[in-house]
């Protein structure tokens, strides 16, 4: 079984590392992209690839809200081995996941100092958020805020077609 | 540190796919951004370099390792204690000259390519798994060891084993080694 600490310090070599590119390396064809896509591109890959994994009588979900409710205890659980504090709706597609004490910030900080960093360890898991719902079939932009670390809020818009 | 509480067992299977999953996304995107696989695998073994000199404070608080005498004593730490601890597998030990600095832990089992079935095409020198050299040769700097560490065979590169080679490059004080006999 693979440690869960392994992921966390993967996690943040990732947001050093693709924030700052090293300039002596020459960039392919994949070129000049902002960071912060990347990161949002590699954990939505992830998230699909975890959502493809699940157990199938797992992603029976009635209405969009059950799915909602897994991403906030399931997936937060099993990723992050604690659940969302609180799930919030406009009953139109818009939700608002609040983490009080968001585990990839925990070691970054603590009130406003860093504010401007927080962005960046924060990309990775909107887009884990965005893949694993794009596996159940919901196509979504997801965001994040952050007002003081290590608590963050998880804004899910569902793109209705 | 404490243990995490048991989980459902879906919860288990999620985790343990998570760092499996990141790393190969990580690879395919350095390989999106890297033509050359030299600068793949320099990348890979720079951001393993970094998280092993943050993993070793990990590792020896939680491992209760006591103070190691010879490199051979290190390197079966490194493969029984470090591995199993993060990546439970154990691989086997084999030193490789008489001066008893060079070594090589062969990897039976590897959970970083279980989701791999080939190198991409186009990426024969691609060095999958190169974090780890970089984990590796991280945390041994940070308790003041230097060592190179490189990957002497890959199962992905159609090798029979996978084997890691860890030289530990500066001699140890002689005179220890007298005391010790």
């Amino acid at each position: 079984m693979v440690d869960a600490v392994l992921f966390e310090l993967l996690h943040t070599e990732m947001v050093a590392e693709l924030w700052a590119p090293d300039s002596d390396l020459d960039p392919g064809p994949g070129g000049q992209r902002t960071s912060l896509q990347v990161l949002e591109g590699v954990g939505f890959r992830v998230g699909q690839a975890l959502g493809e994994r699940l157990p199938r009588e797992m992603l029976a979900f009635r209405e969009e809200l059950d799915v909602l409710k897994f991403l906030c205890k399931d997936l937060w659980g099993a990723v992050f081995q604690k659940q969302m504090d609180s799930l919030r709706t406009n009953h139109q597609g818009t939700y608002i996941l609040q983490d009080s004490s968001f585990p990839l910030l925990v070691h970054v900080g603590s009130g406003l100092q860093y504010l401007e960093e927080a962005p960046k360890f924060l990309a990775f898991t909107c887009g884990l958020l965005r893949g694993t719902l794009s596996t159940l079939g919901i196509k979504s932009l997801v965001s994040a805020s952050v007002a003081a670390l290590p608590a963050c809020k998880f804004q899910v818009v569902i793109e209705r077609s | 540190m404490s243990r995490p509480a048991p989980r459902k067992p879906e919860y288990h299977k999620i985790n343990k796919d998570l760092f499996v999953l990141t790393y190969g996304a990580l690879v395919a995107q350095l390989c999106k951004d890297y033509e050359k696989d030299e600068d793949v695998n320099a990348y890979l073994d720079k951001m393993g370099y970094g998280i092993g000199t943050r993993l070793v404070e990990d590792f020896l608080a939680r491992s209760c390792v006591g103070r190691c005498h010879s490199y051979s004593e290190i390197t079966d730490i490194i493969a029984q204690v470090a591995f199993k601890m993060y990546l439970g597998i154990t691989p086997s030990v084999t030193c490789n000259n008489s001066s008893r600095n060079e070594f090589s832990l062969i990897l039976d089992k590897n959970p970083l390519v279980e989701f791999v079935e080939e190198l991409p095409a186009g990426r024969s020198s691609l060095c999958y798994c190169n974090l780890l050299c970089g984990i590796i040769r991280g945390a041994l700097e940070m308790v003041h060891l230097a060592a190179d560490v490189t990957f002497l065979q890959d199962r992905l590169k159609g090798d029979s084993v996978t084997e890691i080679g860890i030289t530990f490059l500066k001699k140890l004080d002689e005179k220890k080694y007298r005391r010790k006999k």
